[in-house]
């Protein structure tokens, strides 16, 4: 197949449109993810996540600076939300990583949600095997701005950051589960502000509570100053890359590197199976008008959702029910 | 399968940091259902047509009122041709004299739209000309 040489080649058009009909969800898609899926799961994917403002694209441009640097190639992932009224989306992340536009070894692309929780976008999954297949040595995954419960970075990335800033919240928000537990680094950005101090000792206080995991790492805290004093700011930066390379040296050491692929195994094939299983009935039932009898009899109170669910599976998944 | 959405990029070539209008537009076209990318100011043809390749939009429109868009609006789409994007649409905006015109729309610049444009009709016009590809 063609196509699929040229994005294995970097093609970088070839790539964000394969990347489009992914999120447009045209069947021709799923056919090139088949071709390009062999070839992935070289790529180190680092998760970007925390609260609107919190200083996540800025910080990714920095990073993009410093893996540059040491010669490894880079692509970005950052996600914004789409209108929950009108579907469109303002995508502004690249914004801040536009100095590096011009770089052929950095590929950067925005992916609106379209509607999926957890704060990503349902093709990103798709879009790091596209990436990774056209041989980026790291990806960059940026969520939208999140606060508490969007955790599904986890499903894709390796080693997850999650950005904070001070003047945030109490220590109860961080000992609330959600975002808080799923950090391997913490970045307190925006250091020299005041309350960064607190912040730390927040947190230190519950890693503190925190059972360690086997081989016992720790989620670092790394504080990044103001990004307009450039001495600080590459000196936090510096510090971040090291504690980035350093998980991914613990996972390998410790044999855990497999446990987060087959967590994004796990996700992938779960994914799949809704999409073969549940979709073509959904399909079947709105196509046949039977989904529109069925919302009638439950609007006259005739039926509860669990029986006309079962009635379905009974008629659809024989040899499971 | 879901309906292909449009996605446009707006972009602010040059030295010029006066980006209301651009901002406006972005907001307006979020509102017309298209996905947007903005690019931010002070930005080169080049770094404009390398960004609208890696987000494969389908129309890229230029904001400028320094005066320079001879220059910069045909420089952005003979670079999207030479990137083998000649199917990005080119539009422009701004500051724009009559008599540059004809110039422009014989480089490739598909549509232009002065103070005065209503949102309303920039909008149809890109529901009419822009379709976001198969």
């Amino acid at each position: 197949m063609e196509k699929t040489d040229k994005i294995r080649a970097g093609d970088v058009r070839e790539a964000s449109r394969l990347i489009r009909s992914i999120e447009d969800s045209v069947p021709e898609a799923k056919s090139a993810i088949k071709h390009i899926y062999p070839f992935t799961g070289k790529a180190q994917v680092i998760g970007i996540t925390g609260s609107p403002g919190a200083g996540k694209s800025t910080l990714v441009d920095g990073l993009i600076e410093c893996f540059r640097k040491t010669g490894k190639t880079v692509g970005v992932l950052a996600v914004d939300p789409t209108s929950p009224f009108t579907g469109g989306a303002i995508l502004g992340d690249r914004i801040r990583m536009q100095r590096h536009a011009e770089d052929a070894g950095v590929f950067v692309r925005s992916l609106a949600t379209r509607g999926a929780l957890g704060g990503l976008s349902k093709a990103v999954g798709d879009a790091i095997h596209v990436m990774d297949a056209m041989g980026k040595d790291v990806i960059l995954v940026e969520t939208v701005g999140s606060g508490q419960q969007e955790v599904e970075i986890i499903n894709h990335a390796h080693t997850v950051l999650v950005v904070l800033i001070p003047g945030m919240g109490d220590e109860i928000q961080a000992i609330k589960a959600g975002i808080m537990e799923i950090a391997d680094v913490f970045v307190i950005n925006k250091a020299d502000r005041e309350g960064s101090g607190k912040l730390q000792r927040e947190i230190m206080a519950m890693l503190d509570m925190s059972p360690i995991p086997a081989g016992g790492w720790r989620p670092p805290i790394v504080k990044i100053g103001n990004a307009f004093d450039p001495a600080e700011f590459e000196k936090g930066l510096e510090e971040l890359t090291t504690k980035i390379l350093d998980h991914r040296e613990y996972l390998i050491n410790h044999n855990l590197l497999g446990d987060r692929i087959r967590r994004k195994r796990t996700h992938e094939l779960n994914e799949a199976l809704r999409e073969a299983i549940l979709e073509p009935v959904l399909n079947l039932l709105v196509s046949s008008g039977e989904l529109d009898r069925m919302l009638d009899r439950l609007q006259k109170k005739e039926v509860d959702p669990y029986t006309l669910a079962e009635e379905v599976a009974k008629k659809h998944l024989t040899g499971c029910v | 399968m879901a309906k292909r959405k449009i996605r446009v990029m707006v972009a602010k070539p040059g030295l010029d940091g006066h980006d209301r209008g651009a901002r406006v537009l972005a907001r307006c076209f979020r509102d017309a259902g298209y996905e947007v990318i903005y690019t931010g100011c002070h930005q080169t043809p080049e770094q404009i047509a390398a960004a609208a390749i890696q987000e494969d939009v389908d129309m890229v429109g230029l904001s400028c009122l320094s005066g320079a868009h001879r220059y910069l609006f045909p420089a952005v789409k003979k670079l999207l041709v030479e990137k083998g994007a000649d199917d990005i649409v080119v539009v422009g905006g701004g500051i724009i004299p009559d008599q540059d015109f004809q110039y422009l729309y014989d480089n490739g610049i598909k549509e232009i739209f002065t103070p005065g444009a209503t949102l309303e009709s920039i909008v149809k016009w890109v529901n009419e000309n822009v379709k976001p590809r198969n």
